[in-house]
């Protein structure tokens, strides 16, 4: 378009405490406080699981209570006998907002995630505490096979599938928190998309953390079949209150031949959450796995979406950008793993530190003997506001085969005296300006994301830089 | 109203080093001035004070616009009051687009009491007045998708801060070597941009060594620079002297600048900030 100068509404501000509300809401089930033997049998039985699932959840209780917690990443102050579990917030799952119980339902509108539905999502999950409490998929696209539902109930339609590959990405035994979630988990997403579906728009899931001292573990579980592809997207909220609250999340991606998956997170905690997630992605062959990945808030973050290229042409790309402020920890990153001869990887990863937040880039790159002519590439940049602030980083490079190309670049910077008195002569104020630079910064991520979210990511960047100048 | 940007007695350090040493300048609207002399004579630290720079200590002296103290004012507020820089190298900001920070800067100029959220211009009506903006500039328009300063050319960083100019319509501008790094060809399009946007709408003090920019904006005033302080001030034709003949006479006239001169030009520190 001749008249398009290229400007887009990303700058513009909306409300401040979007997040930072608390909705009554009365769960219809609360298991009791508290971690052990009785509370995942609980668990089970609410959900009427098959025996296999009862018995995963109990073996990946014993891993859990036998692994120490991780010695590096962030410091972890949890009580886990302090948390609860499991909260039913409803009795179902509804098809229609109008169905959903109106105080979950005020939630969800204050978030704008109806509106954003009809707009320009193929299909909705919500959920609210542990589980989901809406969902939706346009017609279509269940007529042509796919399958978007929470996963509790795709353990009850689709046994066969989701038992194929259910904790064969991520074992219980990959590490404490994913064994935690392996004896918890409730709720979360699973998708499936047949061989050749193309979904055009995305399908979101939103997850709500509403009460005190709740543990969320919601589990997904992406099938993209040969050729098809799929974006998912989710985003995640809380609203802060004076203890820790603790998310814990798994995510399988399964990139069959030729598919490809972008999955895109955004996610904005309040900062007195633990979100300690594992995501991991397997690729086969010509297969492209995306991660893009947005942290902001939360006490500690450690989370490092991993894409394992399992077959030759198979690709994995990581994209993070992760933004800590005070009393914030972001441990992120980003994992490769060149399995095959000719995989391509990428790592990008931005991360920004303000008002004595600290963040750490934390990456491995790990190179199969034989898996030559792989190509892998990370770029990680850091920003720092001001001297109370720290960024790390932490690159882990494993190559086990000669021949193959493997480039790293890594830079820390401040917000410079002279890029600021350059906008400020041109009018801009002092916090203006540092917003303009962040935006900027992270600006070749965000250009990724669907516009919606990119306005999204931008006012949250926004909302995190207020105030940041003194 | 005629506006009046009024330097008195101007002194000025850089880590407790003496730069300015007692300038007197008073700028009428509509007057263009040239600001000339030897590297290192402080103009360009003059230009950054004008405009607010914090690494600079106004150790005496006053700037005033319209009676108003500026000095108290920050950067911003400067630009809001109707101040404007035209850097001798621009700032680069990556992933900023010219159009979105441009938006941001005219609404906060036009709108001096604009706070921090609140809404900025209508954007079809900023989007027409920057097409026609960079029309008259002979820009491409993909030009307003780039990114500020980020990978530019020479020649590209001097027509993007004419064109701030041109959107910005400040009260007093001050173009510091915007002609320098530019080729002939170049240089005739920039001075002839500044003649287009209207010079006798503002007050305009041009720091150049070159007298192409001038042929198109002669002034009324040429002030040389020498050791921190304006040693003389003539017309038009001072500024073809200089020009010509280099500033040799201006030395031998004023020891005591010139003396202060190398001094200040023998710390490497004195080039502080002059980028």
């Amino acid at each position: 378009m001749a008249t398009d100068l290229g400007i887009d509404q990303s700058q513009e501000i909306g409300d401040i405490n979007k997040y930072n509300f608390r909705t009554e809401s009365q769960a219809v089930f609360k298991a009791r406080k508290g971690l052990d033997e009785e509370i995942v049998r609980q668990i089970s039985e609410m959900k009427n699981e098959p025996e296999w699932m009862l018995d995963f959840r109990l073996r990946s209780l014993e891993i859990f209570n036998a692994k120490p917690m991780p010695s590096w990443g962030g410091e972890i102050d949890i009580d886990f006998q302090d948390i609860y579990y499991y909260l039913k917030p409803s009795d179902g799952q509804e098809k229609s907002w109008d169905d959903v119980p109106q105080e979950i339902k005020d939630t969800f509108d204050k978030l704008g995630i109806p509106e954003a539905e009809k707009k320009f999502l193929a299909g909705v999950k919500a959920q609210f505490e542990s589980e989901v409490v809406y969902g939706s998929l346009k017609e279509d696209l269940a007529k042509q096979g796919v399958v978007f539902l929470d996963t509790d109930t795709a353990v009850r339609e689709y046994p066969d599938l989701v038992r194929e590959h259910f904790g064969k990405v991520i074992p219980p035994s990959d590490n404490k928190f994913a064994a935690l979630n392996s004896a918890v988990w409730s709720g979360g997403s699973f998708i499936y998309v047949p061989p050749g579906v193309h979904i055009e728009f995305p399908l979101q899931a939103y997850f709500r953390i509403n009460a005190e001292n709740m543990g969320q573990f919601e589990r997904t579980l992406i099938i993209v079949d040969e050729g098809a592809s799929v974006h998912y997207v989710e985003g995640c909220t809380a609203p802060m209150y004076s203890s820790e609250s603790l998310h814990s999340a798994v995510v399988e991606v399964v990139c069959k031949r030729g598919s490809r998956c972008r999955y895109t997170t955004i996610q904005n905690w309040a900062n007195n959450i633990y979100n300690l997630v594992t995501k991991r992605a397997m690729a086969y062959g010509d297969a492209t796995m995306e991660w893009v990945d947005g942290n902001l808030g939360s006490k500690l973050t450690m989370k490092y979406p991993a894409v394992y290229m399992m077959e030759p042409g198979a690709r994995g790309e990581i994209l993070s950008i992760a933004f800590a402020s005070q009393g914030q920890h972001q441990d992120a990153g980003a994992k490769l793993v060149h399995a095959a001869p000719h995989t391509t990887g990428q790592i990008v990863s931005k991360s920004i530190s303000k008002n004595g937040g600290r963040s750490s880039y934390r990456g491995l790159v790990r190179v199969e003997k034989d898996a030559k002519h792989s190509k892998c590439n990370v770029v990680c940049d850091a920003l720092i506001l001001d001297p109370q602030s720290r960024s790390d980083t932490y690159p882990y490079i494993e190559i086990l085969d000669q021949d193959v190309s493997i480039g790293h670049e890594a830079s820390v910077s401040r917000i410079g005296e002279e890029q600021l008195f350059y906008l400020m002569s041109r009018g801009l104020s002092e916090s203006e300006a540092s917003t303009m630079i962040v935006n900027g910064f992270i600006e070749p991520l965000v250009k990724e994301l669907p516009m919606e979210y990119a306005v999204e990511m931008n006012r949250l960047i926004q909302l995190q830089m207020e105030g940041s100048v003194g | 109203m005629t506006h009046v940007l009024k330097i008195e007695n101007l002194h000025v350090s850089v880590n407790g080093k003496s730069i300015l040493r007692g300038v007197n300048l008073t700028m009428n609207h509509g007057e263009t001035h040239a600001l000339m002399g030897p590297n290192g004579s402080g103009k360009s630290t003059l230009g950054l004070v004008i405009a607010g720079h914090p690494g600079y200590e106004v150790t005496e002296g006053s700037i005033t616009l319209d009676d108003q103290d500026i000095l108290d004012l920050e950067a911003d507020g400067r630009a809001r009051a109707g101040i404007f820089m035209a850097f001798q190298r621009p700032i680069s900001v990556p992933g900023v687009k010219m159009a979105d920070f441009l938006r941001h800067a005219t609404t906060n100029v036009r709108r001096p009491d604009r706070k921090e959220g609140e809404e900025l211009i209508a954007m079809r009506e900023f989007r027409k007045e920057l097409k026609q903006k960079m029309e008259q500039l002979r820009m491409d328009p993909e030009f307003a998708r780039r990114y500020v300063n980020d990978g530019f050319s020479g020649g590209e960083m001097k027509r993007a801060e004419i064109l701030q100019l041109a959107m910005l319509q400040p009260k007093f501008a001050i173009l510091d070597e915007t002609d320098s790094g530019l080729d002939a060809d170049a240089v005739r399009l920039a001075s002839s941009s500044i003649a287009e946007i209207g010079r006798e709408k503002m007050g305009l003090l041009i720091i150049t060594h070159h007298d192409k920019l001038l042929e198109h904006n002669p002034p009324e005033f040429t002030h040389v620079m020498l050791g921190g302080r304006i040693v003389e001030t003539g017309g038009v034709d001072l500024a073809q002297e200089l020009h010509s003949q280099g500033y040799d006479r201006i030395r031998q006239a004023h020891p005591d600048a010139e003396r202060a001169n190398q001094e200040m030009t023998s710390d490497d520190q004195a080039e502080l900030a002059v980028g």
